[in-house]
């Protein structure tokens, strides 16, 4: 086989492009430029940090299935771990999504690092709207019920029941996860490869 | 060709300046350890809130004619689901965003016969008791004017509706075999069949439970309870839950048209609401290309506080 053959394999081209656009030391750098000094940084990683304890205390709610923790103490606790998780989730989400909004943080070529956040954000929404149906307490029987008027109003009701517990349920174990974990890491790779936006440049009038 | 002017909300410039260290897996580290300890302290602090669901048969003891009146509903065509409109039925037209009837567009796709699937399929569950075999034939049997007609007598004297020594009375005449059917279905409810027969008719194994919540949301029962946990839509609604827990505060924005004009008394609120969240979410995606909007940052300046430290070296 010829070098230009292998050079034209897919396989070759992917890892080129890929070793081009994020190299190692771009992936996990070890210095940063000196104005991202702030507080708000904090809340990206942290947003981070709290969707990986929704996920790990998911995982351990899974595997005893979806009522055990109305009977079990241990289960009880692990559910508001669950829970606790996605109220600091959703806090360091929104202050992170404001923060890079006053930074005006798609600038630079970082639009798509602006969109996936926000389509982050909504599927998160949808993903904790499906796990507060499928609690199979009174608090799911009183939100599927109130909920299911404004989707059924959409017509999306149509092929998305908020009153059909196996459907929810496999939304937000499945589905709505897989979707929000790869928008993640998709937005953190866009962060990686076009790094934090500068501050405006008020020396050359760029900002008035 | 000249260059392209520098725009400043679209452009960034390019960053000359100096380099921190910065460990990023020592951050993420540590971000997992403090959040991580963080929630544990909250859960240990606050729990979460697990109030039981209540059941056909607890809401049909605790209230008897509540559930009574709701099952004639069902036979009447006056109850929210019997009137409600695709995905459930044809029986209104449903909500329309201007000329549009998303909705009904999208079709009937859950049926929902509320007289059948609420009343008469679960009676006819029921096995022996030939009062109730005779009632059911008598209705099956009569022409759909017939039923009206008893449906019609009985909803008139409904509002006497009174529940003593275990039975639901209705000061009605030519009602056909309606008392039967509404007190042997009290009783299948308070005996618990209900809950299981609405349930379990599609099959053994079902993770569905359309049917017995739609029921239940038909009554009053499970509103006043939502009322007493402040849960009602004019109470903020589905962003809440049971308890003094923060719910799904990030709903606030969805909550909030709910509460003003013109959607509070607008008759297609629900979709209204939607397609302003909708447009609104759509220009929080496309806020990079939207002129104006993607200025605020630059005009509003809080930038200065989040970067103050790199303008005061600058």
């Amino acid at each position: 086989m010829s070098t230009t053959e292998i050079d034209r394999q897919w396989t070759t081209r992917l890892r080129k492009r890929v070793a081009g656009k994020l190299p190692p030391e771009k992936l996990l750098p070890d210095t940063q430029p000196a104005y991202v000094s702030s507080w708000i940084y904090v809340f990206g990683v942290t947003t981070i940090a709290a969707l990986s304890m929704v996920i790990l205390s998911g995982f351990i709610l899974s595997i005893r299935g979806p009522q055990w923790w109305h009977s079990s103490s241990i289960g009880h606790f692990v559910n508001s771990l669950h829970l606790w998780s996605v109220e600091v989730f959703f806090f360091a989400m929104i202050v992170h999504l404001w923060g890079k909004f006053f930074m005006a943080a798609w600038r630079g070529g970082r639009t798509l690092t602006w969109m996936s956040g926000v389509v982050t954000f909504l599927a998160s929404v949808g993903a904790a709207f499906t796990g507060y149906v499928s609690q199979t307490n009174f608090d799911s029987q009183w939100i599927s019920t109130q909920a299911k008027d404004g989707i059924n109003a959409t017509g999306a009701g149509s092929v998305f029941n908020v009153l059909n517990l196996g459907q929810m349920l496999m939304w937000h174990i499945v589905l709505l996860p897989l979707v929000a974990v790869l928008l993640t890491a998709l937005h953190v790779l866009l962060v990686r490869i076009k790094g934090v936006v500068p501050p405006f440049d008020e020396k050359t009038g760029a900002a008035e | 060709m000249s260059p392209r002017p520098f725009r400043p909300d679209v452009d960034a410039p390019e960053y000359t300046g100096k380099y921190a260290p910065y460990d990023i897996i020592k951050e993420g580290t540590i971000a997992l350890v403090v959040v991580g300890l963080l929630v544990v302290l909250l859960a240990t602090l606050f729990g979460s809130p697990d109030e039981r669901a209540i059941t056909i048969k607890a809401w049909s003891n605790a209230d008897p004619i509540d559930f009574a009146t709701t099952a004639l509903g069902e036979l009447n065509g006056s109850t929210i689901t019997a009137s409600y409109g695709a995905p459930y039925n044809t029986a209104s037209p449903g909500q329309a965003l201007g000329p549009l009837h998303l909705a009904r567009w999208a079709g009937v796709t859950i049926p929902i016969n509320t007289a059948n699937d609420f009343v008469v399929d679960p009676l006819s569950s029921v096995p022996g008791d030939p009062a109730l075999r005779s009632a059911l034939a008598a209705w099956k049997s009569a022409a759909p004017q017939q039923r009206s007609t008893w449906v019609s007598h009985y909803t008139k004297g409904a509002p006497k509706m009174t529940w003593s020594l275990g039975h639901i009375n209705v000061p009605a005449t030519d009602v056909g075999p309606l008392p039967t059917m509404i007190n042997q279905l009290t009783a299948m409810a308070r005996s618990g069949a209900l809950d299981q027969a609405l349930v379990t008719g599609g099959g053994f194994y079902t993770t569905n439970y359309t049917k017995p919540l739609l029921f239940v949301a038909d009554g009053t029962y499970l509103a006043s309870l939502a009322q007493k946990q402040h849960l009602l839509g004019s109470q903020w609604g589905m962003m809440n839950e049971t308890g003094s827990y923060p719910g799904q505060a990030w709903l606030w924005l969805y909550t909030f048209w709910y509460q003003v004009p013109p959607f509070n008394t607008s008759p297609s609120a629900d979709v209204q609401v939607w397609a302003t969240m909708m447009f609104l979410s759509l220009l929080l995606l496309l806020v990079p290309w939207i002129p104006g909007l993607r200025s605020i940052p630059r005009k509003v300046r809080v930038y200065r506080l989040i970067w103050r430290e790199h303008y005061r070296a600058t």
